[in-house]
């Protein structure tokens, strides 16, 4: 591992750093008042942004390493690359885009800000996820997703758009949200019932669900150049809890 | 088909010479089980609903109140106890999993009891407390194997390398981990002004740290669970400390489930979810499936408060404790925090609680001679805790290898708790595991911080005590000097595995 | 019934100490160190005497001498074969003269060795030196060789001790025939009575030799740390300990002896509470790292070794402790009439607080130059 990192302006050379210099390097950088930067050559460096606070702009290009934005508060990172593990494991705030796809554990308990992956995700995808009053967040998965998608959800939306998805390959296999609570995911149809967690229903969309997918849809083809059209042809349907205390008779 | 099973358990008997009907009890009973009947004008007792949690013999003026537990009904079976007979009753009445609070209640042995500590007689003098030296401060972090120093020009020697930051402790006795939920508002800030106080630490739980509690944060710890129940940077930066809750002894391998009816607008604040959810936090952490993401979670939360405060890891000491807290100090925590089977808890699944993981005084003891095996004991810290009754109980524990033991039960003791073993209720007479703000109200944080400070400044004093009698006047000197434990009524399975003499071996 | 023997239990023990020092590195005769220790005749029970001789064979000055007790010639044999398989050269063999006393009875076999590292055997490519083979070498034959026990295994130094009064262990051992820079002894007044040559004291490890008055509470956190580093306690006293306490932080991590002095005998919280912040820092570090090397409870050390010798106490004082100067010549004792006996007008006395180190260092250019003094007798070897 080299000791010294290069920095050139904005720019940050991170090829053979260790995510520790890397990360002091961002926060010097931060504290020097930057309000963007751009990470290149990264390959596998965890805790990009982890418990940062900052509104800044983060441009990181390679293979960001697990737990990227872990904790963060804030930033807006956008990656052009392949995410790995835990990307955005109890973020707070900000926004996150992903031009590729991530690993398994995608949102775990994040809380706030919103995450857009423009491929697929891994198993667990959004476990955990809360909101607070004004602290709702989103997470958009423009591909498919693993198993346990929204496990022990208990606020905040999930959107799967299930592009890409094929027979061998569907929106999200099976075991769809078990535990979960609270909050709503949007995901498009087929959802057969064998898939779903005991304490969630398929339910048609709303008016309000369905404006909502639309904006978030829009945001989506803005973001990754999709076409929403093409995206919205597909019917979609929510699964949300059937009540917000699953476990309410499981005691003697 | 109603066939009730379940006989009173509790008999309240009431001198009715000595009964003014001032109704206090009424008003005091969580239960319900004190009635007036306002016809007849006369205060009664409905055994059944009665706990034995005590808040009315307690606070009756007149002492006209008693409670007495009913002779055995059954049959006499060396098989079949009351309890086994009434679970059943209750669960071919609901379906439902019997649910416990507090410890584990069985009669299996208690190790402390079967230990005896050591005292200097001529060849080396004990030492007199009150007068000469005494250390109790402890640090607890993670320490490099070797110290490194540079000698400068003028003589003078400096450490070269500064240490990973550590916590410092003036009595090696802290609160375990009782979350806002499980426990009352007023218990929570009793705990935590008792621990700045004393200069120690106290333990939020999983339950995020409330704000007016922020104040507090160089004597907290706080949290991360499954959940991450109020978990935000905000919240990792507050604490001392950063405890990550892989188990807990009374329920190993199981998560908790705080039900919605107790997340009150306050708490729904302080987890950071909306009121009246259940709040749920399963056993695993979904981003911890192996050791290996054990470490990565650390140094998240390291990463993300720069290095600046040590982190645990708290385990339940279950068959493979010594191989997994080897395993956790590899994985970079700075302290291991080790739950006996008789750790507390606010709720959980009575067969879980009542079968399931190892004392912790075997636990503690497998666990620090492995860490020494691997040459690694004194990189870490290690903290004990599952039912430490007193303070003899802990010097025992340190003697077996502790840094510091939590306190947890017997901290609620100290304001007020009779272990009726039904914290999951809500029902709490005494204000501490209850949300009802009616019952919440009664445990005042002033009342509750002083009494827990008496607590630990009289077991400090015991410690310097048996310490002195030791002829130690520093609590390092202990730590895993088992020379001065000694065994009664132990197979030589158990000393081997305790690391301990029997009681008349030599040095 | 079988006796039991050091290693097999912990014996605590009680005993006096003294210890003389040539500044200039001037070698004088055994006499005076025997004097002095004799004076504390009360503070033993005949139970083990010994002496420590640091610059006492100048003929092979870079020759390990091992003094070995043997109970057997089998054991004998045993050792001589492990020597030869841990590839040392035996340079000279012989074994140790001593005097026929009526006062010290059941003397073992009793060798000495004076061996040369095999350097067909590349060290310099070794993790460990030459120093941690000879310490390999002397717990194998500790603990392999049945009937065996090396005494002492430093360069250009021998440990002279055995069963019996001290005076009567230097007449024994004809230690006015002996001239040394530093002498160091022990008189032992065991809590039971093993009577076995190898539990008397000085301990002897490598250059440094031990001896110490009190008993630690600390001993089982103590020893475990220990047992970590690689050390095997095999006398289970606290002068073992002590011994390889300071083998780990003096010899190994290379500390400066006012650190180590600190780690034993460390100051108290309150004390290191109103230190300047970096010495502070250090102070608190040594603690939380070291903690469980402090010796906690009664003690008072004489160490020798080829440089000099020091003394210290525990940080409360709780065992007695005298030193003096006169001229070139350093005195530590338990007792102040201990150095009168041979030094009756020293320059300066002083009692050393608890946790002060006192250290005489053999200053080089000075000890180029040979010099006779106090008494005379042929050096040996």
């Amino acid at each position: 591992m080299k000791d010294k990192v290069k920095v050139n302006g904005s720019e940050l050379d991170a090829h053979g750093l260790h995510y520790s210099e890397l990360n002091r390097q961002i926060l010097r950088l931060l504290r020097k008042g930057q309000q963007s930067m751009t990470l290149r050559g990264v390959n596998g460096q965890r805790y990009i942004g982890a418990g940062i606070q900052a509104k800044a702009q983060l441009a990181v290009h390679g293979t960001p390493g697990n737990d990227l934005a872990a904790f963060a508060d804030g930033l807006q990172i956008t990656v052009y690359g392949n995410g790995q593990d835990a990307v955005a494991n109890t973020m707070n705030k900000g926004k996150l885009v992903i031009h590729g796809s991530v690993g398994d554990l995608l949102g775990y308990s994040l809380r706030g800000g919103s995450v857009l992956i423009k491929g697929s995700a891994g198993y667990r995808a959004g476990v955990h996820m809360k909101q607070y009053v004004d602290q709702k967040p989103l997470l958009v998965i423009g591909g498919t997703a693993g198993d346990f998608l929204g496990e022990y959800m208990a606020g905040g939306d999930l959107v799967v758009l299930g592009l890409g998805c094929t027979a061998d390959h569907p929106v999200v296999e099976d075991n769809i949200a078990p535990g979960m609570h609270g909050g709503r995911i949007i995901l498009p149809e087929p959802v057969p019932e064998y898939s779903l967690g005991r304490e969630v229903h398929v339910y048609e969309l709303t008016n309000e669900d369905l404006a909502f997918l639309r904006q978030t849809t829009l945001m989506y083809s803005q973001t990754f150049g999709a076409s929403a059209q093409h995206i919205l042809q597909r019917r979609f349907v929510k699964v949300a809890p059937k009540g917000a205390r699953p476990y309410q008779a499981m005691y003697a | 088909m109603k066939i009730d099973m379940g006989s009173a358990r509790f008999r309240v008997i009431r001198d009715a010479d000595r009964c003014i009907n001032c109704r206090i009890c009424v008003r005091q009973c969580g239960f319900g089980a004190q009635k007036y009947d306002s016809e007849l004008d006369a205060v009664d007792t409905e055994d059944r609903l009665c706990v034995a949690c005590h808040r009315c013999t307690s606070l009756c003026p007149t002492a006209a109140l008693s409670i007495e537990e009913r002779p055995l009904a059954y049959r006499r079976s060396g098989s079949w106890s009351a309890d086994h007979i009434e679970f059943i009753g209750r669960q071919a009445e609901t379906g439902g999993v019997l649910l416990s609070g507090m410890g584990n209640d069985r009669s299996l042995p208690v190790y402390w009891d079967h230990l005896l500590l050591n005292a200097s007689q001529v060849t080396n003098p004990s030492i007199d407390p009150l007068r000469e030296p005494m250390e109790l401060r402890t640090y607890l972090g993670r320490k490099p194997e070797r110290l490194e120093v540079q000698t400068q020009p003028d003589g003078t020697i400096r450490l070269a390398k500064q240490l990973y930051p550590a916590v410092q402790l003036e009595v090696p006795i802290m609160f375990s981990a009782m979350s806002y939920g499980s426990i009352s508002y007023g218990v929570c800030e009793s705990l935590a002004r008792a621990a700045a106080q004393v200069g120690t630490l106290y333990n939020t739980g999983e339950g995020g740290l409330h704000q007016n509690l922020r104040r507090y944060g160089a004597n907290t710890i706080v949290q991360v669970a499954s959940g991450r129940f109020g978990v935000d940077r905000d919240y990792l930066a507050s604490g001392a400390v950063i405890e990550i809750k892989i188990g807990q002894g009374a329920k190993p391998g199981i998560g908790g489930h705080l039900p919605g009816e107790k997340v009150s607008q306050a708490i729904s604040r302080t987890r950071m979810i909306p009121v009246g959810t259940d709040a749920l936090s399963p056993a695993p952490h979904h981003d911890i499936y192996s050791i290996e993401d054990l470490r990565q979670l650390i140094f998240a939360v390291k990463e993300a408060t720069e290095y600046t405060k040590p982190v645990s890891a708290k385990i339940a000491a279950v068959h493979n404790v010594a191989a997994i807290a080897s395993g956790i100090a590899r994985a970079g925590a700075d302290i291991i925090a080790i739950d006996g089977f008789r750790g507390g808890t606010g709720a959980a699944p009575t067969m879980i609680r009542n079968n399931v993981g190892i004392p912790i005084e075997l636990a503690l003891a497998a666990a620090d001679q492995r860490l020494r095996d691997e040459g690694i004991r004194e990189q870490v810290s290690l903290v004990a805790s599952g039912g430490f009754r007193c303070s003899a109980d802990l010097v025992k524990a340190v003697a077996l290898g502790a840094d510091a033991i939590y306190i947890g039960t017997a901290a609620l003791v100290a304001i007020g708790c009779h272990l009726c073993q039904k914290c999951f209720t809500g029902k709490c007479s005494w204000g501490i595991a209850t949300q009802d703000p009616n019952l919440a109200k009664r445990v005042d944080p002033e009342i509750g911080a002083e009494r827990l400070v008496n607590l630990l400044t009289a077991w400090s004093h015991e410690m310097r005590e048996m310490l002195g009698g030791m002829g130690i006047n520093s609590i390092e000197s202990l730590r895993g000097n088992r020379l001065h434990l000694r065994a009664v009524g132990l197979s030589e399975k158990e000393c081997q595995i305790l690391g301990v003499k029997c009681a008349g071996e030599a040095m | 019934m079988q006796r039991m023997l050091e290693g097999e239990f912990r014996i605590p023990s009680g005993c006096a100490v003294s210890g003389i020092m040539n500044c200039r590195g001037i070698r004088f005769p055994g006499n005076s160190i025997v004097d002095s220790i004799s004076l504390m005749h009360e503070r033993s029970n005949g139970l083990g005497g010994g002496f420590a001789a640091h610059g006492v064979y100048p003929d092979l000055p870079q020759h390990y001498a091992l003094h070995v007790f043997y109970s057997d010639h089998a054991a004998k044999e045993g050792t001589e074969e492990l020597i030869a398989a841990n590839d040392w050269t035996v340079a000279h063999d012989e074994p140790i003269p001593t005097r026929k006393t009526g006062l010290v009875a059941d003397a073992p076999l009793i060798w000495r060795y004076f061996l040369q590292a095999d350097l067909s055997r590349d060290d310099r490519h070794s993790t460990t030196g030459v120093d941690d083979r000879m310490l390999q070498l002397v717990l194998a034959i500790n603990d392999g060789v049945s009937g065996a026990f090396v005494a002492s295994s430093g360069r250009n130094m021998g440990v002279f001790k055995g069963v019996g009064y001290p005076e009567d262990i230097g007449e024994f051992y004809r230690l006015d025939e002996y001239r040394a820079h530093t002498w160091i002894a022990h008189g032992r007044f065991p809590t039971n009575t093993p009577g076995w040559w190898g539990g008397a004291h000085p301990f002897g490890l490598l250059d440094l030799s031990v001896v110490h008055n009190g008993e630690v509470s600390s001993y089982g956190a103590n020893r475990r740390f220990l047992e970590m580093h690689g050390y095997k306690m095999n006398l289970q006293t606290d002068t073992e300990v002590m011994a390889y306490a300071l083998d780990l932080l003096w010899r190994r991590y290379e500390y400066p002896l006012e650190l180590v002095a600190a780690v034993l005998a460390p100051p108290f919280w309150k004390k290191i509470d109103r230190m300047p912040k970096p010495q502070r820092e250090l102070y608190t570090a040594l603690r939380t790292v070291y903690g469980s090397l402090m010796m906690n409870g009664p003690f008072s050390i004489i160490v020798g070794w080829s440089g000099g010798m020091f003394a210290l106490n525990d940080r409360v004082k709780l065992r007695s402790l005298v030193a003096a100067e006169q001229g070139d010549y350093l005195y530590a004792a338990s007792e102040e009439a201990a150095i009168r006996q041979v030094c009756p007008n020293p320059d300066r006395v002083w009692f050393p607080r608890g946790g002060e180190l006192v250290v005489g260092r053999i200053s080089p250019q000075q000890a180029t130059q040979p010099h006779e003094a106090l008494a005379t007798g042929g050096d040996v070897a």
